[in-house]
Protein backbone atom coordinates (compact mmCIF):
# COMPACT_ATOMS: atom_id res chain seq x y z
CA UNK A 1 0.00 0.00 0.00
CA UNK A 2 3.15 2.33 1.27
CA UNK A 3 4.27 1.72 -2.09
CA UNK A 4 1.82 3.67 -4.21
CA UNK A 5 0.88 6.29 -1.51
CA UNK A 6 4.26 7.71 -1.23
CA UNK A 7 4.60 8.09 -4.80
CA UNK A 8 0.96 9.49 -5.13
CA UNK A 9 1.57 12.08 -2.33
CA UNK A 10 5.22 13.24 -3.39
CA UNK A 11 3.81 13.66 -7.11
CA UNK A 12 0.94 15.80 -6.11
CA UNK A 13 2.95 17.87 -3.42
CA UNK A 14 5.29 18.49 -6.25
CA UNK A 15 2.82 19.46 -8.67
CA UNK A 16 0.61 21.19 -6.09
CA UNK A 17 3.73 23.09 -4.84
CA UNK A 18 4.84 24.10 -8.45
CA UNK A 19 0.80 24.98 -9.14
CA UNK A 20 0.70 27.32 -6.61
CA UNK A 21 3.72 28.65 -6.92
CA UNK A 22 2.78 29.86 -11.03
CA UNK A 23 -0.48 30.91 -9.71
CA UNK A 24 0.99 33.29 -7.23
CA UNK A 25 3.95 34.26 -9.74
CA UNK A 26 1.03 34.73 -12.44
CA UNK A 27 -0.81 37.73 -10.17
CA UNK A 28 2.64 39.00 -8.75
CA UNK A 29 4.33 39.58 -12.28
CA UNK A 30 1.68 40.50 -14.15
CA UNK A 31 1.94 42.65 -16.94
CA UNK A 32 -0.72 44.66 -17.79
CA UNK A 33 -1.20 45.17 -21.86
CA UNK A 34 -3.06 48.07 -23.12
CA UNK A 35 -6.79 47.13 -23.35
CA UNK A 36 -7.04 48.83 -26.50
CA UNK A 37 -4.27 46.73 -28.12
CA UNK A 38 -6.51 43.81 -28.55
CA UNK A 39 -9.34 45.75 -30.02
CA UNK A 40 -7.22 47.58 -32.34
CA UNK A 41 -5.65 44.44 -33.04
CA UNK A 42 -9.69 43.00 -33.74
CA UNK A 43 -10.97 46.16 -35.92
CA UNK A 44 -7.84 45.17 -38.21
CA UNK A 45 -8.31 42.83 -41.21
CA UNK A 46 -5.72 40.02 -40.32
CA UNK A 47 -4.65 39.61 -43.65
CA UNK A 48 -0.61 40.72 -42.66
CA UNK A 49 -0.30 42.38 -45.87
CA UNK A 50 2.30 44.70 -44.63
CA UNK A 51 0.52 47.60 -46.88
CA UNK A 52 1.11 49.77 -44.17
CA UNK A 53 4.65 49.38 -44.14
CA UNK A 54 4.27 47.70 -40.35
CA UNK A 55 5.50 43.74 -40.49
CA UNK A 56 1.84 43.00 -39.88
CA UNK A 57 -1.04 43.97 -38.34
CA UNK A 58 -0.59 43.35 -34.65
CA UNK A 59 2.50 45.88 -35.34
CA UNK A 60 0.10 48.05 -36.73
CA UNK A 61 -2.11 48.00 -33.79
CA UNK A 62 0.46 48.33 -31.46
CA UNK A 63 1.91 51.83 -33.66
CA UNK A 64 -1.43 53.08 -33.20
CA UNK A 65 -2.06 52.92 -30.00
CA UNK A 66 1.17 54.16 -29.32
CA UNK A 67 0.42 57.31 -31.77
CA UNK A 68 2.85 56.43 -34.03
CA UNK A 69 0.45 55.47 -36.78
CA UNK A 70 -2.38 57.32 -38.06
CA UNK A 71 -5.89 55.85 -37.13
CA UNK A 72 -6.33 55.55 -41.22
CA UNK A 73 -2.79 53.80 -41.67
CA UNK A 74 -4.69 50.23 -42.92
CA UNK A 75 -5.19 50.61 -46.86
CA UNK A 76 -7.06 47.77 -46.79
CA UNK A 77 -9.32 48.32 -44.40
CA UNK A 78 -10.14 51.94 -45.95
CA UNK A 79 -12.94 54.05 -44.42
CA UNK A 80 -14.79 51.52 -42.41
CA UNK A 81 -12.20 50.13 -40.42
CA UNK A 82 -10.39 53.80 -39.88
CA UNK A 83 -13.72 55.06 -38.35
CA UNK A 84 -13.94 51.90 -36.00
CA UNK A 85 -10.20 52.61 -34.83
CA UNK A 86 -10.89 55.81 -34.72
CA UNK A 87 -13.75 54.88 -32.39
CA UNK A 88 -11.73 53.08 -29.93
CA UNK A 89 -8.57 55.35 -29.71
CA UNK A 90 -10.97 58.05 -29.43
CA UNK A 91 -9.05 60.64 -32.40
CA UNK A 92 -10.75 61.88 -35.42
CA UNK A 93 -10.22 59.48 -38.17
CA UNK A 94 -8.89 61.54 -40.94
CA UNK A 95 -10.54 61.36 -44.64
CA UNK A 96 -8.71 58.48 -46.53
CA UNK A 97 -9.45 57.84 -50.50
CA UNK A 98 -10.07 54.70 -51.11
CA UNK A 99 -7.18 53.99 -53.79
CA UNK A 100 -7.26 50.34 -56.32
CA UNK A 101 -4.00 49.19 -58.50
CA UNK A 102 -4.05 50.50 -62.42
CA UNK A 103 -2.30 48.56 -64.92
CA UNK A 104 -0.94 51.36 -66.92
CA UNK A 105 -0.26 49.67 -70.13
CA UNK A 106 -1.75 48.39 -73.22
CA UNK A 107 1.00 46.55 -74.92
CA UNK A 108 -0.77 44.10 -75.88
CA UNK A 109 0.94 40.29 -77.17
CA UNK A 110 -1.08 42.38 -81.08
CA UNK A 111 0.05 45.66 -80.18
CA UNK A 112 3.47 45.37 -78.99
CA UNK A 113 6.73 44.26 -81.40
CA UNK A 114 8.05 41.30 -79.97
CA UNK A 115 11.91 41.72 -79.24
CA UNK A 116 13.47 38.40 -79.73
CA UNK A 117 12.24 35.43 -77.96
CA UNK A 118 12.48 35.35 -73.59
CA UNK A 119 13.28 32.12 -72.42
CA UNK A 120 14.68 32.79 -69.02
CA UNK A 121 12.95 32.42 -65.67
CA UNK A 122 9.50 33.58 -65.82
CA UNK A 123 9.53 36.41 -63.80
CA UNK A 124 9.24 39.97 -65.03
CA UNK A 125 11.88 41.36 -62.43
CA UNK A 126 14.90 38.78 -64.40
CA UNK A 127 13.26 39.51 -68.09
CA UNK A 128 13.46 43.09 -67.63
CA UNK A 129 17.49 42.97 -66.92
CA UNK A 130 17.75 41.96 -70.10
CA UNK A 131 15.96 44.91 -71.62
CA UNK A 132 12.46 42.55 -71.69
CA UNK A 133 10.69 40.65 -74.46
CA UNK A 134 9.30 44.11 -76.08
CA UNK A 135 10.50 46.05 -78.17
CA UNK A 136 9.13 48.85 -76.07
CA UNK A 137 11.06 49.51 -72.64
CA UNK A 138 8.79 50.95 -70.80
CA UNK A 139 5.26 48.67 -71.48
CA UNK A 140 4.31 45.47 -69.39
CA UNK A 141 6.28 42.48 -69.88
CA UNK A 142 3.46 39.95 -68.84
CA UNK A 143 5.10 37.34 -67.07
CA UNK A 144 3.10 37.97 -63.76
CA UNK A 145 5.18 38.82 -60.92
CA UNK A 146 2.05 41.66 -59.82
CA UNK A 147 -0.48 38.79 -60.71
CA UNK A 148 1.93 36.21 -57.83
CA UNK A 149 2.64 39.15 -55.34
CA UNK A 150 -1.35 40.13 -54.72
CA UNK A 151 -2.65 38.59 -51.37
CA UNK A 152 -6.21 38.91 -52.30
CA UNK A 153 -5.77 37.13 -55.49
CA UNK A 154 -7.11 40.51 -57.12
CA UNK A 155 -5.36 40.09 -59.88
CA UNK A 156 -4.91 37.38 -63.45
CA UNK A 157 -3.62 37.25 -66.30
CA UNK A 158 -5.16 37.81 -69.53
CA UNK A 159 -4.97 35.68 -72.84
CA UNK A 160 -3.47 38.84 -74.43
CA UNK A 161 -0.37 39.20 -72.23
CA UNK A 162 -1.37 41.88 -69.82
CA UNK A 163 -2.58 41.64 -66.56
CA UNK A 164 -6.20 42.51 -65.24
CA UNK A 165 -7.03 43.62 -61.75
CA UNK A 166 -10.54 42.71 -60.20
CA UNK A 167 -11.84 45.88 -58.66
CA UNK A 168 -14.65 44.50 -55.78
CA UNK A 169 -11.16 42.51 -54.82
CA UNK A 170 -8.11 44.33 -55.23
CA UNK A 171 -7.80 46.53 -51.88
CA UNK A 172 -5.26 49.29 -52.28
CA UNK A 173 -2.15 47.12 -51.03
CA UNK A 174 0.32 48.16 -52.98
CA UNK A 175 1.98 45.01 -53.39
CA UNK A 176 1.81 44.83 -57.14
CA UNK A 177 3.52 48.36 -57.27
CA UNK A 178 6.25 47.13 -55.30
CA UNK A 179 6.37 43.63 -57.55
CA UNK A 180 6.47 45.43 -60.77
CA UNK A 181 10.20 46.53 -62.57
CA UNK A 182 8.61 48.93 -65.15
CA UNK A 183 6.11 51.36 -63.11
CA UNK A 184 3.21 49.58 -64.84
CA UNK A 185 0.98 49.79 -61.79
CA UNK A 186 -0.17 52.38 -59.66
CA UNK A 187 -2.15 52.56 -57.06
CA UNK A 188 -5.08 55.53 -58.37
CA UNK A 189 -8.30 56.66 -56.19
CA UNK A 190 -11.05 53.88 -57.24
CA UNK A 191 -13.62 56.62 -58.05
CA UNK A 192 -11.05 57.85 -61.17
CA UNK A 193 -11.66 56.08 -64.30
CA UNK A 194 -9.64 57.80 -67.19
CA UNK A 195 -6.26 57.01 -67.05
CA UNK A 196 -3.36 57.24 -69.47
CA UNK A 197 -2.00 53.37 -70.49
CA UNK A 198 0.91 54.41 -71.56
CA UNK A 199 4.30 54.65 -69.97
CA UNK A 200 6.63 55.40 -73.12
CA UNK A 201 8.78 58.22 -72.77
CA UNK A 202 9.66 57.91 -76.75
CA UNK A 203 9.55 59.90 -78.86
CA UNK A 204 6.22 59.69 -81.01
CA UNK A 205 7.41 58.23 -84.11
CA UNK A 206 9.66 55.57 -82.01
CA UNK A 207 6.78 54.78 -79.85
CA UNK A 208 4.21 54.52 -82.90
CA UNK A 209 6.62 52.08 -84.92
CA UNK A 210 6.65 49.91 -81.88
CA UNK A 211 3.36 49.83 -80.16
CA UNK A 212 -0.32 50.25 -81.25
CA UNK A 213 -1.82 51.62 -78.54
CA UNK A 214 1.52 53.59 -77.26
CA UNK A 215 1.12 57.57 -76.32
CA UNK A 216 2.96 59.21 -79.23
CA UNK A 217 2.41 62.40 -77.63
CA UNK A 218 0.33 64.66 -80.58
CA UNK A 219 -1.29 66.24 -77.52
CA UNK A 220 -4.72 66.19 -78.38
CA UNK A 221 -5.90 65.55 -74.91
CA UNK A 222 -3.66 68.20 -73.52
CA UNK A 223 -5.30 70.42 -75.97
CA UNK A 224 -8.72 69.71 -75.37
CA UNK A 225 -8.30 69.45 -71.98
CA UNK A 226 -5.69 71.90 -70.98
CA UNK A 227 -6.52 72.08 -67.11
CA UNK A 228 -6.52 68.46 -67.08
CA UNK A 229 -4.02 66.62 -68.94
CA UNK A 230 -0.47 67.72 -69.35
CA UNK A 231 2.05 66.72 -71.51
CA UNK A 232 5.65 66.00 -70.56
CA UNK A 233 8.59 63.86 -71.60
CA UNK A 234 6.52 62.38 -74.32
CA UNK A 235 3.86 61.61 -72.30
CA UNK A 236 0.46 62.28 -71.05
CA UNK A 237 -0.42 63.00 -67.85
CA UNK A 238 -3.77 63.40 -65.96
CA UNK A 239 -3.18 65.96 -63.21
CA UNK A 240 -7.21 66.23 -62.38
CA UNK A 241 -9.59 64.04 -63.53
CA UNK A 242 -12.32 66.09 -62.55
CA UNK A 243 -11.75 68.44 -64.63
CA UNK A 244 -13.19 66.27 -67.67
CA UNK A 245 -16.58 66.71 -67.57
CA UNK A 246 -18.44 63.27 -68.15
CA UNK A 247 -20.83 64.79 -71.08
CA UNK A 248 -17.17 65.74 -73.10
CA UNK A 249 -15.87 62.56 -72.32
CA UNK A 250 -16.34 61.08 -76.38
CA UNK A 251 -13.31 63.76 -76.84
CA UNK A 252 -11.03 61.01 -75.49
CA UNK A 253 -11.88 58.61 -78.26
CA UNK A 254 -9.74 61.56 -80.56
CA UNK A 255 -6.16 59.69 -79.24
CA UNK A 256 -4.97 58.07 -82.13
CA UNK A 257 -3.76 54.94 -80.88
CA UNK A 258 -6.36 54.82 -77.67
CA UNK A 259 -3.92 55.46 -75.15
CA UNK A 260 -6.44 57.45 -72.83
CA UNK A 261 -9.55 56.57 -72.18
CA UNK A 262 -12.02 55.17 -69.96
CA UNK A 263 -11.31 51.94 -67.36
CA UNK A 264 -13.16 49.22 -68.32
CA UNK A 265 -14.40 48.53 -64.84
CA UNK A 266 -13.67 44.40 -64.25
CA UNK A 267 -15.15 42.89 -61.06
CA UNK B 1 40.57 18.83 -14.14
CA UNK B 2 37.14 16.04 -14.11
CA UNK B 3 35.57 18.97 -14.49
CA UNK B 4 37.05 20.22 -17.85
CA UNK B 5 36.98 16.86 -18.98
CA UNK B 6 33.03 16.61 -18.67
CA UNK B 7 32.79 20.50 -20.20
CA UNK B 8 34.96 19.75 -23.37
CA UNK B 9 33.15 16.46 -23.36
CA UNK B 10 29.72 17.40 -23.89
CA UNK B 11 31.00 20.81 -26.10
CA UNK B 12 33.06 18.69 -28.52
CA UNK B 13 32.97 14.81 -28.29
CA UNK B 14 29.13 14.46 -26.75
CA UNK B 15 27.54 17.01 -28.66
CA UNK B 16 24.25 16.94 -27.70
CA UNK B 17 22.73 17.60 -31.42
CA UNK B 18 25.71 15.34 -33.44
CA UNK B 19 26.52 12.98 -30.85
CA UNK B 20 23.52 12.24 -29.66
CA UNK B 21 20.51 13.83 -31.67
CA UNK B 22 18.83 15.89 -29.25
CA UNK B 23 16.80 18.72 -30.36
CA UNK B 24 17.25 18.52 -33.34
CA UNK B 25 13.74 20.21 -33.86
CA UNK B 26 15.23 23.74 -33.09
CA UNK B 27 18.45 22.88 -34.39
CA UNK B 28 16.95 22.41 -38.38
CA UNK B 29 14.30 24.88 -37.20
CA UNK B 30 16.15 27.86 -36.22
CA UNK B 31 19.55 28.05 -38.31
CA UNK B 32 18.22 29.93 -40.99
CA UNK B 33 20.10 33.30 -39.51
CA UNK B 34 23.08 33.21 -37.40
CA UNK B 35 21.87 36.04 -35.37
CA UNK B 36 18.33 33.89 -34.63
CA UNK B 37 20.58 30.35 -33.97
CA UNK B 38 22.80 32.07 -31.62
CA UNK B 39 19.52 34.10 -29.65
CA UNK B 40 17.96 30.03 -29.60
CA UNK B 41 21.60 29.09 -28.36
CA UNK B 42 21.81 31.48 -25.60
CA UNK B 43 18.40 30.77 -24.65
CA UNK B 44 19.00 27.22 -24.82
CA UNK B 45 21.94 27.72 -22.39
CA UNK B 46 20.35 29.21 -20.09
CA UNK B 47 17.54 26.27 -19.80
CA UNK B 48 19.86 23.71 -19.61
CA UNK B 49 22.26 25.34 -16.74
CA UNK B 50 18.37 25.43 -14.89
CA UNK B 51 17.53 22.35 -15.96
CA UNK B 52 20.34 21.15 -14.36
CA UNK B 53 20.41 23.02 -11.17
CA UNK B 54 16.61 21.73 -10.65
CA UNK B 55 16.91 18.27 -11.81
CA UNK B 56 19.60 17.39 -9.74
CA UNK B 57 17.81 19.20 -6.64
CA UNK B 58 15.21 16.87 -6.89
CA UNK B 59 16.66 13.86 -8.00
CA UNK B 60 18.56 14.13 -5.14
CA UNK B 61 16.70 15.45 -2.58
CA UNK B 62 13.20 13.91 -3.55
CA UNK B 63 13.25 11.11 -5.57
CA UNK B 64 16.36 9.10 -4.40
CA UNK B 65 15.67 9.40 -0.53
CA UNK B 66 12.06 7.81 -0.98
CA UNK B 67 13.31 5.36 -3.76
CA UNK B 68 11.35 6.80 -6.65
CA UNK B 69 14.26 7.24 -9.09
CA UNK B 70 11.15 5.47 -12.35
CA UNK B 71 9.64 9.02 -11.72
CA UNK B 72 12.43 10.21 -12.53
CA UNK B 73 10.73 11.60 -16.72
CA UNK B 74 7.55 12.57 -15.24
CA UNK B 75 9.20 14.54 -12.01
CA UNK B 76 11.83 16.28 -14.51
CA UNK B 77 9.03 17.54 -17.05
CA UNK B 78 7.24 18.76 -14.37
CA UNK B 79 9.97 20.81 -12.65
CA UNK B 80 11.54 22.12 -15.83
CA UNK B 81 8.38 23.05 -17.54
CA UNK B 82 6.91 24.98 -14.09
CA UNK B 83 10.50 26.46 -13.99
CA UNK B 84 10.79 27.89 -17.86
CA UNK B 85 7.54 29.00 -17.06
CA UNK B 86 8.36 31.45 -14.22
CA UNK B 87 11.35 32.39 -15.20
CA UNK B 88 9.51 33.59 -18.33
CA UNK B 89 7.09 35.73 -16.17
CA UNK B 90 9.71 36.85 -14.21
CA UNK B 91 11.81 38.08 -17.44
CA UNK B 92 8.69 39.35 -18.83
CA UNK B 93 8.44 41.53 -15.79
CA UNK B 94 11.56 42.88 -14.88
CA UNK B 95 13.31 43.01 -18.09
CA UNK B 96 11.17 43.57 -21.01
CA UNK B 97 14.14 44.13 -23.66
CA UNK B 98 15.40 40.78 -22.59
CA UNK B 99 11.91 39.27 -23.04
CA UNK B 100 11.38 40.63 -26.51
CA UNK B 101 15.16 38.79 -27.30
CA UNK B 102 14.12 35.84 -26.33
CA UNK B 103 10.74 35.60 -25.05
CA UNK B 104 9.75 33.49 -28.49
CA UNK B 105 12.15 30.82 -28.03
CA UNK B 106 11.83 30.31 -24.20
CA UNK B 107 8.36 28.42 -24.60
CA UNK B 108 10.20 26.12 -27.22
CA UNK B 109 12.69 24.84 -25.75
CA UNK B 110 10.37 23.77 -22.70
CA UNK B 111 9.15 20.57 -24.20
CA UNK B 112 12.46 20.12 -25.82
CA UNK B 113 14.12 16.56 -25.71
CA UNK B 114 17.86 18.14 -25.30
CA UNK B 115 16.57 19.40 -21.95
CA UNK B 116 14.65 16.18 -20.79
CA UNK B 117 18.22 14.68 -22.23
CA UNK B 118 20.41 16.39 -19.79
CA UNK B 119 18.52 15.97 -16.63
CA UNK B 120 18.52 12.07 -17.51
CA UNK B 121 21.81 11.85 -18.93
CA UNK B 122 23.00 13.61 -15.53
CA UNK B 123 21.20 11.55 -13.34
CA UNK B 124 22.87 8.47 -15.31
CA UNK B 125 26.25 9.10 -14.85
CA UNK B 126 25.58 9.92 -11.15
CA UNK B 127 27.13 13.15 -11.81
CA UNK B 128 27.39 15.27 -8.50
CA UNK B 129 26.23 18.75 -8.26
CA UNK B 130 29.30 20.62 -9.60
CA UNK B 131 29.60 18.02 -12.38
CA UNK B 132 25.98 18.32 -13.20
CA UNK B 133 26.29 22.25 -13.69
CA UNK B 134 29.20 22.17 -15.77
CA UNK B 135 27.55 19.20 -17.84
CA UNK B 136 24.75 21.89 -18.40
CA UNK B 137 26.63 24.92 -19.62
CA UNK B 138 28.88 22.45 -21.41
CA UNK B 139 26.04 20.84 -23.37
CA UNK B 140 24.69 24.50 -24.29
CA UNK B 141 27.89 25.30 -25.45
CA UNK B 142 28.05 22.53 -27.34
CA UNK B 143 24.12 23.07 -29.35
CA UNK B 144 24.81 26.91 -29.41
CA UNK B 145 28.62 25.81 -31.41
CA UNK B 146 25.85 23.04 -33.61
CA UNK B 147 23.41 25.39 -34.36
CA UNK B 148 25.31 28.72 -35.00
CA UNK B 149 27.95 26.37 -37.29
CA UNK B 150 24.63 25.28 -39.29
CA UNK B 151 23.35 28.76 -39.44
CA UNK B 152 26.97 29.72 -41.41
CA UNK B 153 26.44 26.98 -43.37
CA UNK B 154 23.06 27.26 -44.56
CA UNK B 155 23.45 31.14 -44.90
CA UNK B 156 26.13 30.25 -47.45
CA UNK B 157 23.64 27.35 -49.33
CA UNK B 158 21.03 29.98 -49.90
CA UNK B 159 23.57 30.90 -52.78
CA UNK B 160 24.99 27.98 -53.68
CA UNK B 161 23.14 25.84 -56.75
CA UNK B 162 21.07 22.94 -54.88
CA UNK B 163 19.68 20.30 -57.07
CA UNK B 164 15.70 21.28 -56.69
CA UNK B 165 14.94 17.38 -54.95
CA UNK B 166 17.48 18.56 -52.27
CA UNK B 167 16.20 22.08 -51.59
CA UNK B 168 14.99 22.47 -47.79
CA UNK B 169 15.06 20.41 -45.27
CA UNK B 170 16.94 17.60 -47.38
CA UNK B 171 20.43 19.68 -47.95
CA UNK B 172 20.10 20.53 -44.33
CA UNK B 173 19.50 17.12 -43.12
CA UNK B 174 22.79 16.68 -45.27
CA UNK B 175 24.40 19.13 -44.08
CA UNK B 176 23.66 18.06 -40.57
CA UNK B 177 24.86 14.08 -40.97
CA UNK B 178 28.25 15.41 -42.54
CA UNK B 179 28.80 17.77 -39.61
CA UNK B 180 27.96 14.61 -37.10
CA UNK B 181 30.56 13.03 -39.30
CA UNK B 182 33.09 15.32 -38.87
CA UNK B 183 32.53 15.83 -35.19
CA UNK B 184 32.89 11.87 -34.96
CA UNK B 185 36.65 13.18 -35.31
CA UNK B 186 36.96 14.19 -32.06
CA UNK B 187 35.98 11.32 -30.58
CA UNK B 188 39.66 10.33 -30.23
CA UNK B 189 40.98 13.20 -28.14
CA UNK B 190 39.68 11.40 -24.84
CA UNK B 191 40.34 7.83 -23.99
Amino acid sequence: MTEILIPIVTMGALGLFFAVGLAFANKRFQVRVDPRLEKVAEALPQANCGGCGFPGCQALAEAMVNGKASAESCPVGGEEVARRIAEILGVEAGEIVAKIARVHCRGTLKAARPRGDYQGIPSCRAADLLGGNKECRYGCLGLGDCVRACPFEAMAMKEDGLPVVFENKCTGCGKCVEACPRNIMELRPAAQDVLVFCRSLDRGPIARKICDNACIACGICARDFPQAVIMENFLAWIVDDTKIPAERLSDLGKCPTGAIGRIERIR
Amino acid sequence: MNLLLIFIGSVLINNFVLHYFLGICPFLGVSKKIKAAFSMGVAVTFVLVLTAVASWAINHWILIPYDLQYLQIVAFILVIASLVQFVEMFVRKTSPPLYQAMGIYLPLITVNCAIMGLALLASLKEYDFAETVVFGVGAGAGFTLAIVLMAAIREQLELADVPEAFKGAGIALVVAGIMALAFLGFSGMIK
